[in-house]
């Protein structure tokens, strides 16, 4: 069957199985493989894409239920070179450590942000609780995600909070 | 921002703007012309006899090219391992199967979704045997798992014995008699260590490719040790080293669980050989949970006797070390990790035995601590009741016994030397930036107000960066594998003609930013500034010879090497800049991307014109050879020995048995620190591992020896709204094992985490009587475990 979408503001169309999964056609058919595959069932996130400007799961839709929609992935964050200041955050607050989780854990953090840009450490939590990380244990990932909320304000980031060798 | 100074500073990592852009490429991002994809059957049963397989209806589906099963690769062997005790793993299922996920049949298809269909034409009748799962059982030899073995016991470690060579004295009878004494207080329990499954997010993945006009293979793998798989490949094929070419690009989390060999590695090599078209597999998270290794999975009792005024007399352990079915790459070995650890921070006599056992369960190996966490939780906790049981406070007791400052090395009853350490400094340190007394203080609060609150301690010593090279003796190198019978550290340092550098090194992450701290460690030595070096890394065709990456090796040793070709090259250039400033070697100081006179910094050459002259032999010293290089190799005189203090403060919910994690403090010292930044990373990650085993994870088979825990659903993860923040605080004890007194950090937080968050939940439930919970502390056995107390 043929499909049809927007990906990364560009249109797109595919020929596919019906029972093609839609991170398959990014990974696979756009080759856009930023996006992951990591447990296929829905519990690690690193597939997370925006849907329609919600984050989904890609590995648990298949590309015909995203027939028209429009879709962002970790290709299409960044604007014309210039990091979104939740890439920017991980970097400059270690966020990621193997980088696998990441690109599916900086869209569901960016859309975190889009709906409240000055989120508590609890609610930052929460937002990301259903993308999994086995690396950084969550501490700098929370202070990236603080760190864009900050820059996304209009305010100052707070230092880091590793102590330097005297 | 991070700072952009060199060694001690945080520098924001080199490798980070492809991976926060998605433009990182791991091995199943790799496509190729002609690609075809496998799947595997696994079995389905644990134990049983394979009485007919019929591949003949999976041959004629869709897109199918070949369906291999035993016969078909039963020529290569079964598949290596470093410590061949027990019985190894067959490439296929060999008319048996010993597991569940055990692989017994190989489809190879043009597209993914073809083979995955074509494993439902696969016919295979089982004649089911009983499974041994239940480790006491597997002990006693009730059923045997293979007939050709003589016992389920394939080994035992002992603390005096594990290395006859060395002559260890057996302090048993010192433990013994010291239980006898009038004033001894001696505290018992039995514990489970439970089996974990390591979950790096990234699936491992496998993409070969053949070609037989060069008679070469080029292996892509989600792997830690691509040197001992590009071993594995040539000696299983009888192929030279330089006609296997494999390649770790980016690897999604290693953790131990990519440290191993596969027979998937193998096989997929094999189907790519014998169809001369290239060949990927994908591992599903499902496929995963039974067929990549395991790790822990211990039964034991751990008894403490001391004074009543907490002076420690002695330690034993009496534990059954679960193997799974077959052994792998160091199988066996693991224990013998906690064995060197077995006495942690502590000065007494130590009885210390662990029986390895097989089962038929998938095989364990190294995960992150490997058998150093399990060690140190046996003995930590034992502490810990022991505190209780003579009123002491953890921190005093532990203080009271520990090796002093000044006795360093300090050589234990395994043989080893502690490197270096300062272990009630970290003690005191951490008492203080944790307001210890104000923690005491709230809990008591809070405990008057009816609420369940607790404090809980833990200490660990870790050994790692393995050493001395005489370890090979006992199995530790990758010989079996064709490499050489060492764990030497291996570093390239070359200056490009255009002043740029190129960094090869013979260890590579899985996470861990070697790109980053590589670049500093050459950056500090020669100046040139970080962004205009490069360090590559997991490619066997680059790298003169690497070891790969495991034992929280990676800095201390590789690094080591690194750090002395920077030396070497640094002198080099020295000369040359001494030639071009007509002056002598021994003058020249290098500053600011530049060399000159010392005493003259107005006459100087830049780092450009000694990098340019160094490739062209006129404008060089005639004493000095073209080009701008070193290689050297580093072999430790013994491990690095980090250590620490963690501390949780949790709440208990007295009628769901739901556990908060309100505080969570630690003191880590893994001597001289490259870049804050990572190190806190790294124990950041450790210690949601070892939360992650006290909290959550658990790796179940029934007793037929069904995998319980297959999904992410059933095999919970820590997710960040489980973890609280982290408060990481340091003590620097340099290591005097390598130049840069460095210690490894990778598993430092997994190995001092489990412990000290069961302390802290026993801690809170303590009032009720609970003396001890086995792992994972989910809600229902926190309860379970109350209802008990209070009945």
């Amino acid at each position: 069957m043929n499909v049809s979408m927007t990906v990364n503001g560009r249109s797109v169309s595919a020929d596919v199985e019906p029972r093609t999964l839609l991170v398959h056609l990014i990974r696979e058919n756009l080759n856009l493989t930023g996006t992951h595959v990591g447990c296929e069932t829905g519990y690690c996130g690193a597939c997370t894409v925006h849907l329609d400007g919600k984050p989904v799961k890609s590995c648990t839709m298949l590309a015909a239920q995203a027939e028209g929609a429009t879709i962002m992935t970790i290709e299409g964050l960044a604007n014309n070179g210039e990091l979104h200041p939740v890439q920017e955050g991980f970097w400059e607050r270690h966020g990621l450590q193997c980088g696998f989780c990441t690109p599916g854990m900086i869209m569901s953090a960016a859309a975190l942000l889009q709906a409240n840009n000055n989120p508590s450490e609890e609610e930052i939590r929460h937002g990301i609780e259903g993308n999994l990380c086995r690396c950084t244990g969550y501490h700098n990932i929370v202070r990236a995600v603080e760190y864009a909320g900050a820059k996304m304000r209009g305010e100052e980031p707070a230092a880091p909070d590793w102590e330097e060798v005297s | 921002m991070a700072t952009t100074s060199v060694m001690g500073g945080s520098v924001r990592r080199r490798e980070d703007p492809a991976l926060i852009q998605g433009y990182g490429e791991y091995v199943d991002d790799l496509t190729r012309t002609g690609l075809l994809h496998v799947a595997f059957l696994r079995s389905t049963v644990a134990r049983a006899k394979i009485t007919r397989l019929d591949t003949s209806a999976a041959k004629g589906m869709p897109g199918v090219i070949a369906v291999y099963t035993h016969e078909d690769v039963a020529h290569l062997g079964p598949l290596l391992a470093q410590v061949p005790i027990g019985k190894l793993r067959p490439l296929l299922a060999a008319g048996e199967v010993n597991h569940v996920g055990e692989a017994v049949a190989m489809v190879v298809a043009e597209t993914r979704y073809q083979a995955q269909d074509a494993l439902d034409g696969i016919e295979v009748d089982y004649d089911i045997l009983p499974a041994v799962i239940d480790l006491k059982k597997a002990a006693s030899d009730e059923t045997k798992v293979h007939d050709e073995l003589e016992s389920n016991v394939i080994h035992t470690w002992t603390y005096h014995g594990y290395w006859e060579a060395l002559g260890l004295e057996d302090q048993t009878p010192q433990v013994d008699a010291a239980m006898e004494r009038d004033d001894a207080v001696v505290v018992s329990l039995e514990m489970t260590n439970q089996r974990l499954i390591p979950v790096a997010i990234e699936p491992r993945s496998v993409l070969a490719e053949y070609n037989p006009g060069y008679s070469c293979f080029t292996v892509h793998s989600s792997t830690q040790v691509p040197h001992a798989l590009g071993g594995a490949l040539a000696t299983t094929f009888g192929m030279k080293s330089t006609e296997v070419r494999v390649i770790a690009p980016e690897v999604g989390g290693g953790f131990g669980s990519k440290l191993n060999v596969y027979n998937d590695e193998i096989l997929v090599a094999f189907a790519a050989k014998e169809l001369g078209r290239p060949v990927k597999w994908t591992k599903t998270r499902r496929e995963a949970a039974g067929s990549t290794i395991h790790g822990r999975g211990w039964v034991g009792t751990a008894t403490l006797v001391g004074t009543k005024d907490g002076q420690f007399l002695g330690y034993k352990l009496d534990a059954i070390a679960d193997m799974g079915a077959y052994s792998q790459n160091f199988t066996v070995a693991i224990p013998l990790l906690g064995l060197w650890i077995a006495s942690g921070q502590y000065k007494m006599p130590i009885s210390w035995t662990v029986a390895c056992v097989v089962t038929n369960t998938m095989t364990t190996d190294a995960y992150r601590g490997a058998g150093r966490p399990e060690a140190i939780y046996y003995l930590e906790r034992i502490i810990d009741a022991y505190a209780r049981e003579i009123g002491m406070d953890p921190f005093e007791v532990r203080k009271k016994n520990f090796w002093q400052a000044d006795e360093f090395p300090a050589t234990m009853g395994c043989g080893f030397s502690l490197d270096s350490g300062n272990y009630a400094a970290a003690v005191d340190k951490l008492i203080e930036v944790s307001d210890y007394a104000g923690m005491r203080q709230r809990q008591e609060k809070a405990r008057a107000e009816g609420r369940l609150v607790g404090i809980g301690v833990g200490s660990y010593v870790e050994v790692c960066g393995f050493g001395p090279a005489v370890l090979a003796e006992i199995g530790f190198s990758w010989a079996n594998y064709g490499l050489p019978a060492s764990f030497n550290g291996s570093g390239l340092v070359r200056v490009n003609p255009d002043a740029t550098a190129t960094v090869v090194i013979g260890t590579g992450p899985t996470g861990q930013g070697h790109e980053t701290t590589w670049a500093q460690i050459v950056g500090d030595g020669l100046g040139i500034p970080v962004e205009d070096i490069r360090v590559l890394h997991g490619d066997t065709r680059e790298h003169p010879m690497g070891i790969g990456t495991f034992g929280s090796r990676s800095v201390s040793v590789d690094g080591t090497a690194t750090f002395e070709a920077t030396k070497k090259v640094r002198e080099k250039a020295a000369k040359i800049a001494a030639h071009l400033l007509e002056a002598a070697a021994e003058d020249v100081v290098f500053e600011d991307g530049a060399a000159h006179i010392a005493g003259s910094p107005e006459k100087s050459v830049t780092w450009k014109a000694i990098a340019k002259s160094a490739y062209q032999a006129h404008t060089s010293p005639e004493d000095v050879d073209s080009g701008l290089e070193a290689h050297t190799s580093f072999s430790p005189g013994n491990a690095t020995w980090p250590f620490g203090t963690h501390m949780a403060m949790v709440e208990v919910d007295p009628d769901t048995g739901d556990v908060e994690i309100l505080e969570y403090h630690t003191v880590d010292d893994c001597g001289n620190v490259i870049s804050p930044m990572i190190v806190n990373g790294q124990v950041h990650g450790g210690i949601a591992q070892g939360i992650g085993q006290a909290m959550f994870e658990d790796a179940i088979y029934d007793a037929e020896g069904n995998m319980l825990t297959g999904s992410l659903l059933d095999y919970p993860l820590p997710t960040a709204a489980d973890l609280p923040s982290f408060d990481l605080h340091r003590t620097v004890t340099p290591s005097p094992i390598n130049p840069m007194g460095v210690k490894g950090i990778g598993e430092a937080g997994t190995i001092g985490a489990a412990h000290t968050m069961v302390n802290a939940v026993v801690d809170a439930v303590a009032p009720l009587g609970v003396k001890h919970i086995d792992m994972p502390l989910r809600p229902k056995r926190v309860w379970e475990a109350m209802q008990e107390a209070r009945a």
